[in-house]
């Protein structure tokens, strides 16, 4: 007789599912993207602090920008760039409250570069998620604040010209020099060493607002955009580590003197 | 209790009015002629009396995006600019409208385009009035014309915000904000416990997902064309509706053979004119709108079979005609007369342009 799919799905043979704070809506990501690993290591953080009641999140345009559709927690939606500005007020309007914001790079270090800078420099106690993958992903593909020297993309087809384009921006190295920020690290998640690292570190990030410390949590993951950068996961996984890693090294930026 | 009695500037009305009104927040950006209302609330510190948040933001942008954030989590709170600082929250008030999130701006107007001069205008009337950003939205207009509206309309604003679930709009300008009487000053409202914004809003505001209901989302984004119109038939029913809140004032209107219509500043000055015309027995009434949108289009037309023509006296280039000449629909002679750039008419000015544009002409 031959094996049906419902003598698989038993109780005894799960060895894993769905987090409980991610809606059961299908991700919207490309396979092979790195956003749905960070969603899943955000909302096992909220679940296993037992905050999902207390924790507000704000996704704005971007890829992302749907996210209130996989997290199962209260979202607002922002303008493109505008997110740390909303989480500005969300935090101190309700202080007890776990607030982040899930920004991309082009919505984090270009258009919204100035609420960046702004809610760090003040030490919002906020969290700030960062997926930093060197393109537009949403819009199909342009050249971001983060694009790579010679990288191209859809609007610099060959390849980043430092001269007329400018350099990558390196926000993260920007925000770590600000009094405000109080944790500023920089991950990835195309590795399960190194997607546990990211869990951990968002889970300190909500560690410092729960016990008020006083700045903003920044986390950048340095991920990968298979579609956009036209290769397929693997390849641009490994892209990612040979190009990307030695521009925006992995590592802690800033930790709290305790 | 003895009334409180104050000389303020209208800024500062503004400013008093949200701390007494039991707002939650301010998120401001300095421009003049608006800076009091960041200023007082800084000088009067609130986050020490009501617990209320005031926060110089980075940029009107920043500001507005501010309000947004705190007004979905169903908070009472406010910015404050002058016309190009407005022009740069557009983008914000969209959202707030799309959202359907309550907030207040207000907007002590200053002439334009561009950076146009600091001097007092009713330029942005069309910008207010209209929606003022992209899409189909309108905003709750409210048009002080004493510092003692620019006190009592911030309360009045935030119950229409929440009302409808709707940016309100506080439409003001360079004189009112500047200019000094004397405010009687209502008792501080105490500001909402997280309970009682709980009972009120748990049913949309961001405050927390609780195992009792579904999460709460703030969006203004459909990707399908068909779920965003029933967005657009909601909220325009929803803007149908506020014709029941119309405001506005009549004066010398009984007998009166002539009509102004104006509002916020202008509205003062046509009161002198309405002088010195009774002094010369001509009977001219003003009516002036104290909502902008919604507009008094009845009120206006109760009074057609009565006047034989009317001014529309406005600092602009003549904005708020249109919405008289389509609430007269051509049954009597409709006329503007203003100044532009920041200049301030006399009553004599604006009798004379009567008696050229209306009563001779």
């Amino acid at each position: 007789m031959a094996i049906t799919k419902e003598d698989i799905i038993k109780k005894e043979n799960l060895v894993y599912s769905r987090t409980k704070l991610l809606t059961e809506a299908p991700l919207s990501y490309c396979p092979g993207c790195g956003h749905g690993t960070v969603h899943r290591m955000l909302m096992e953080v909220v679940e296993e602090m037992g905050i999902q009641s207390e924790t507000v999140g704000i996704a704005p345009v971007g890829c992302s920008v749907l996210a209130y559709d996989f997290m199962d927690i209260d979202m607002q939606q922002a303008a493109h760039g505008r997110a740390p500005a909303l989480a500005t007020a969300l935090k101190r309007l309700m202080p007890n409250k776990y607030i982040f914001s899930y920004q991309g790079d082009g919505d984090l270090a270009a258009i919204g570069t100035a609420e960046t800078i702004h809610a760090a420099n003040r030490g919002e106690n906020i969290l700030v998620v960062f997926v930093n993958n060197g393109i537009y992903g949403m819009t199909g593909g342009q050249m971001a604040p983060t694009t790579l020297p010679g990288m191209k993309s859809s609007t610099c087809p060959y390849g980043r010209d430092v001269e007329t384009m400018g350099n990558p921006l390196k926000i993260t190295e920007l925000v770590a020099q600000l009094p405000g920020a109080y944790y500023v690290t920089r991950q990835a998640v195309h590795t399960p060493a190194n997607v546990r690292k990211t869990k951990k570190a968002l889970r300190k990030a909500l560690e410092y607002q729960r016990d008020k410390k006083r700045g903003l949590s920044f986390v950048e993951v340095v991920s990968n955009c298979n579609s956009g950068w036209k290769m397929t996961p693997v390849e641009a996984n490994q892209w990612m580590v040979e190009n990307m890693f030695p521009f925006y090294p992995l590592g802690d930026l800033k930790v709290p003197e305790e | 209790m003895a009334k409180e009695l104050r000389l303020m500037k209208g800024n500062e009305a503004v400013a008093e009015g949200a701390i007494r009104s039991g707002a939650d927040g301010y998120f401001g950006y300095p421009i003049t002629p608006q800076s009091e209302v960041l200023e007082h609330l800084m000088m009067e510190k609130p986050y020490e009396k009501t617990g209320m948040v005031v926060l110089q933001a980075e940029s009107e942008l920043a500001a507005i995006n501010m309000v947004y954030g705190g007004g979905a989590a169903g908070k009472k709170v406010m910015t404050s600019s002058s016309s190009p600082g407005i022009s740069l929250k557009q983008e914000g008030i969209s959202y707030m409208a799309g959202a359907e999130i309550p907030g207040l701006i207000v907007n002590v107007v200053r002439a334009g385009p561009g950076l146009g001069t600091i001097q007092p205008s009713q330029s942005d009337y069309f910008q207010a009035t209209k929606g003022g950003g992209h899409g189909d939205y309108r905003l709750f207009v409210l048009a002080p014309a004493s510092v003692q509206e620019m006190f009592d309309f911030v309360k009045l604003a935030f119950d229409f915000a929440f009302k409808y679930r709707n940016p309100a709009m506080i439409l003001s300008d360079g004189v009112i904000g500047q200019m000094m009487e004397k405010v009687e000053l209502s008792d501080y409202i105490p500001r909402w416990t997280d309970e009682e914004i709980s009972k009120m809003s748990s049913s949309w505001a961001t405050i927390g997902k609780t195992p009792d209901r579904e999460r709460n989302i703030i969006t203004s984004l459909s990707l399908n064309p068909n779920d965003q119109e029933v967005v657009n038939i909601r909220i325009q029913a929803k803007y149908e509706k506020m014709q029941n809140d119309v405001m506005f004032e009549k004066i010398n209107c009984d007998d009166a053979d002539y009509l102004f219509i104006a509002f916020g500043f202008s509205s003062r000055i046509c009161q002198k004119s309405i002088d010195l015309a009774c002094a010369e027995g001509i009977k001219v009434g003003l009516l002036r709108p104290i909502t902008l949108y919604p507009f008094p289009t009845k009120a206006i037309q109760q009074m057609l079979g009565q006047v034989k023509g009317i001014l529309s006296v406005e600092m602009n280039a003549g904005q708020m005609i249109e919405d008289i000449k389509l609430a007269v629909e051509g049954k009597v002679k409709v006329e503007h007369y203003g100044r532009m750039g920041g200049v301030i008419p006399s009553p004599v000015e604006v009798f004379d342009a009567l008696k050229q544009k209306i009563i001779g002409g």
